[in-house]
Parts: C-alpha cells; structure tokens; sequence
C-alpha cells in the first residue's frame, strides 16, 4: 500500500500551541461554525417571509434555552471572527508581528470580543 | 494576428481565477463584512425580541434592505472562500478535495439565494 506521507497541516495536537496559535485555530473554527450559522439566519429570514404565525413560532422556538445558548454563542463567535480578523487585515500591511505585540493584540483581540458580546446582550 | 494571445488576454482579464484572486476575494468581502455586520446584528435582535409588523417595517426601509442584501452577499462569498481553505488543509485526496469544494460552493450558493428569495418575499408581501 502507497502510504501518503506527505504532511498534513496544520497540526493541533503535535505542539503545545502560543497564544497566537490558540487564537488562529479558534478563527478558523468560529469560521466553519459561522458559515454552518448561516443556515440558521436563512431560518429566521424565512420565517418572517412566511407570515406572522411563523414568526411567532420561530420566536417561541429561538427564545428555548438551548437555541438562545446557540444563538449567543453565534454572536461571540461573531465577535471573535471580526476581531481576529481585523488583525488578519493589519497582519496584511505587514504589521504588528513582533513577538511582543502578537501577544499583546491577541489580548485585546480576547478582552473586545467579550466585551463587544456583554454589550450585545445588555442592549438586546 | 495572434488569436490566441488576445483571448489569453480577455480571459485573463474576465477570469477570477487570479492566482491572487482567492486572497484579494477575501480580505475585500471581510473588509465589507466589518460594517455590515452592525445591520445583521440589528435585524437578528428584531427578528428575536420585536412584534411581526416592526421587524418588516425596519428591514423595507431601503438602507436596511440594502445593508442586509450587501450582507448577505459579502458573507456567503467570504464563507465559500473560507471553506474552501479548509477543505484544501484537512482533505489530502485531490478528487475527493475539488468534489467537495464544489459541492460546498453550490450549498452556500443556494443559501445566498435562499436568503435573497426570502427578503424579495417579506418586501412583496407588505
């Protein structure tokens, strides 16, 4: 049998990961759960399309502990994604990768995240 | 003439097949999804919390219409393009990576049109 050596990334469970490892693999995982998210806000824009009684029935649905635990979860991975990403975006001009600042963003990129979600809660 | 050069040419120039292009599709359609995503904030809070005719009203006033509409767009693309990295690190089998690449892209195509359909019929039916 030909085995496939070639080698597969990126690695989770071989090295104890830094910080800004931690924090890519999250990216990369409330990405795929944001896109799987995306079947859920198809949901709720088709149950305003189909009428009151819909509405109402995917609001009794939504407000169930579970899907409100989904639903927020959603947001904060929304929260993640954006604040990652907008250091993905300065990463890109090529900034910010000393060792010191990598460690420093990824700290304030944690702190946004969850204070932009307790802000979202609060005002919802 | 040299045919084949000007079509290269107009490929080229009608292709998103760029080597670049992948990256450039992403970082533009995250850039767009920075502000944008205030308005899907605004419409999932109404849509869970506000009375039926409130949550219509708010989503045919034309900027959230519009601002929902870019959303949409933006996020489903930047979806297709962030799955497809996925695909391409964890699937090492190259038929079974580009089948799966393609069924993903007509799955969120669907749900962008999916999506689209179900604002044109809230707008109609006021």
């Amino acid at each position: 049998m030909a085995a496939n050596n070639r080698p597969l990334s990126p690695h989770l469970q071989v090295y104890r990961l830094p910080l800004t490892g931690l924090i890519s693999i999250t990216h990369r995982i409330t990405g795929v759960l944001l896109s799987l998210g995306l079947m859920l806000f198809v949901y709720v824009l088709f149950a305003i399309a189909s009428g009151e009684g819909a509405y109402l029935a995917m609001q009794s649905f939504m407000s169930f502990w579970l899907f409100k635990l989904a639903y927020w979860g959603f947001i904060y991975a929304l929260f993640f994604h954006l604040c990652h990403g907008i250091r993905h975006l300065v990463w890109d001009v090529g900034k910010t990768f000393d060792r010191a600042k990598l460690d420093q963003y990824a700290v304030y990129e944690l702190i946004a995240s969850a204070a932009l979600t307790l802000i979202a809660f609060i005002v919802s | 003439m040299n045919f084949k050069a000007s079509l290269e040419k107009a490929a080229d120039f009608f292709s998103v097949n760029k080597p670049t292009g992948h990256f450039w599709y992403q970082r533009v359609t995250a850039a767009a999804l920075v502000p944008l995503s205030i308005w899907l904030l605004l419409l999932l809070n109404k849509a869970l919390h506000a009375p039926y005719a409130e949550t219509v009203d708010w989503l045919a006033a034309p900027f959230n219409t519009l601002a929902i509409l870019g959303w949409i767009a933006a996020a489903i693309y930047h979806a297709a393009l962030g799955v497809q990295v996925v695909i391409e690190d964890y699937v090492s089998d190259i038929p079974v990576r580009h089948l799966a690449i393609r069924v993903t892209n007509l799955v969120f195509l669907f749900l962008g049109v999916a999506a689209m359909l179900a604002i044109i019929v809230i707008l109609l039916a006021r």
